[in-house]
């Protein structure tokens, strides 16, 4: 009987049967509380809104599914947000943007050097990293926003292609190009096998540190991507724009269905999880519900995730 | 291997060890913990130089700085525990660190080519006479026996000419123990030289052409497994034999 049970609670029946019809069944509901959220409006705006979360919660799977999990994001987010808008204050659009992306690369390969090289465990890495990046941001910030950026820069966050917002347009080009990257390559073959057995792995011959410091550094390139598109939304450089995206994109990949410590899930998952967190929170804001209340929520949504996983997982 | 010597700091683990092995002959290496059957293993697979001695394959003296060297001639050592990644399906187990890929775009992206890596799976499995009803199924979901029958697919399918198996039917159920050490007799038909370390005896007296006992890091006893007893080699193995409480006199 409890086979049974855990048959039908595989992690397959998961993504796709049961969260699919829970995000349905979310539409609905929503749509009848509300009748705009069925509007081409609030539709974009959904995407839009979900699109950072669906950069961050890619480089958060592929981390999680190699084995780790990063705890900094929101604040790395912060810290590139005031730097690149410094560095593009200065010297203008692209530099700034580049820069941007640059620095997130530079903070996710120190990650991944702590990790990979150093041993510490992702945690306490990410947890230092956290506490540095937002310390950084409020020094160079001073507390306050940069705003003098250029005009030009708005539309990455607020332009559109195609009558699609930009970001979404950006954010599907990061799933489809990360689920390739995941399923056809040998980079995420070894992603893989480092999350299921990083001995296997070792013993196999795959260069486990270097395959490490890569995850995690292509991560910090998602997560400079999304700090430069959150501060072009903003309009301003903030050392607190981030806040939150941590638990947000492992919320999103842990929904999914993807498991935390051993290399089991898909960027597909997540890309359901983002979905279905984007629902979530769009049709809680259209029918009044607090952020303070979304919140809670998040943190018992993540508690319950982890622990059907793990109740699944000790069915085999 | 020739007189291989091996100390860590004051330990000497190893003094000075001859091991022959000839092609598809299966010698079976028991002895008690710390009598340097792994010490042994780790020189011949490269894991560990040795101080002295040497390591002669095939008429040419090699040697080995890493479990690369030895692996590329064709030596292959398959870990109790720790050969297979649970997560991953049997083709991508069997060519982890090894994938096959297609050039998509040149020096730039490469892909797993997944139809050929699972072809040539399945005729490994088949040469082998291993049964497995999907080689796309995640290994974890295999039973012990056929998951340490994917572990040694794995070692020989790339041109093994000598395999180490440590402990292979320690964690296996009575059924599957059989069917590991058929898988054996089928290397040894294939010209493939084995060498078997493990606990049960009855595992060695039923496959192995000969065994050797270590001893305190020194070879005490090769035997012809039809010329011996399951009795003579555990006195070897705990030193009861003459020569065995020489050895313990002299103050190991």
């Amino acid at each position: 009987m409890s086979g049974r049970l855990a048959g039908w609670a595989s992690a397959a029946t998961w993504s796709r049967v049961a969260l699919p019809a829970v995000i349905v069944l979310m539409g609905v509901t929503f749509a009848s509380l509300n009748p705009n959220f069925y509007s081409a409006t609030n539709l974009r705006n959904v995407a839009r809104q979900t699109a950072i979360l669906g950069i961050t919660a890619c480089g958060q799977t592929m981390v999680i599914l190699s084995g780790g999990f990063d705890l900094s994001v929101g604040m790395v987010i912060g810290l590139i947000s005031v730097a690149g808008s410094l560095v593009m204050s200065q010297w203008g659009l692209w530099p700034g943007m580049v820069a941007g992306l640059l620095m997130g690369v530079v903070v996710g390969g120190l990650n991944g050097v702590m990790v990979a090289t150093a041993g510490l465990p992702p945690f306490i890495a990410t947890l230092a990293t956290f506490s540095a990046a937002r310390g950084l941001a409020l020094i160079l910030s001073g507390g306050l926003p940069i705003t003098d950026l250029p005009a030009d820069y708005r539309w990455l966050g607020a332009g559109h292609l195609l009558t699609l917002p930009l970001p979404a347009v950006i954010a599907a080009v990061v799933f489809v190009g990360c689920h390739v990257l995941m399923k056809k390559t040998r980079f995420g073959r070894y992603v893989y096998a480092i999350g299921g057995s990083e001995e296997a792995a070792v013993f196999s011959g795959v260069p486990v540190v270097r395959y490490k410091v890569t995850v995690w550094s292509f991560h910090g390139l998602l997560v400079g991507a999304a700090a430069v598109i959150l501060t072009s939304r903003a309009v301003s450089g903030h050392a607190t724009l981030g806040e939150g995206a941590e638990l947000e994109s492992i919320a999103a990949t842990v929904i999914g269905g993807t498991a935390l410590g051993r290399g089991r899930g898909s960027i597909f998952n997540t890309f359901l999880g983002v979905v279905a967190m984007g629902v979530l929170t769009n049709g809680l804001n259209l029918i009044n519900v607090s952020t303070y209340y979304q919140m809670v929520a998040m943190g018992v949504i993540i508690a319950g995730a982890v622990y059907v996983d793990q109740w699944r997982h000790r069915q085999r | 291997m020739r007189g291989i010597w091996k100390a860590f700091g004051a330990v000497q683990a190893l003094r000075g060890v001859d091991l022959e092995l000839w092609p598809g002959e299966v010698l079976g290496l028991v002895g008690d913990n710390a009598a340097g059957k792994s010490t042994l293993m780790k020189v011949l697979t490269g894991v560990h130089r040795p101080d002295a001695g040497e390591i002669v394959l095939a008429d040419r003296r090699v040697a080995f700085h890493s479990p690369r060297d030895s692996r590329a001639l064709g030596i292959e050592m398959i870990y109790q525990n720790l050969a297979l990644a649970p997560n991953l399906d049997v083709v991508a187990n069997v060519f982890l660190g090894r994938e096959v890929t297609r050039r998509a775009l040149p020096h730039a992206v490469e892909w797993l080519d997944e139809r050929r890596m699972e072809s040539e799976t399945r005729s490994l499995l088949d040469r082998l006479r291993i049964t497995i009803d999907s080689v796309r199924r995640p290994v974890e979901r295999l039973s012990g026996g056929q998951q340490q029958a994917v572990a040694i697919a794995r070692a020989v399918a790339f041109q093994a000419r000598v395999v180490i198996m440590d402990e292979p039917t320690a964690s296996l159920a009575v059924k599957e123990v059989g069917k590991v050490l058929d898988l054996v007799g089928t290397l040894r038909g294939k010209g493939v030289s084995v060498i078997l370390i493990s606990h049960r005896l009855q595992d060695i007296f039923s496959v192995a052409d000969r065994v050797m006992v270590l001893l305190g890091g020194q070879c005490v006893a090769v035997r012809r497994v039809a010329e011996t007893t399951m009795d003579e080699v555990v006195k070897h193995i705990v030193g009861a034999e003459a020569g065995g409480l020489d050895h313990l006199a002299s103050g190991r």
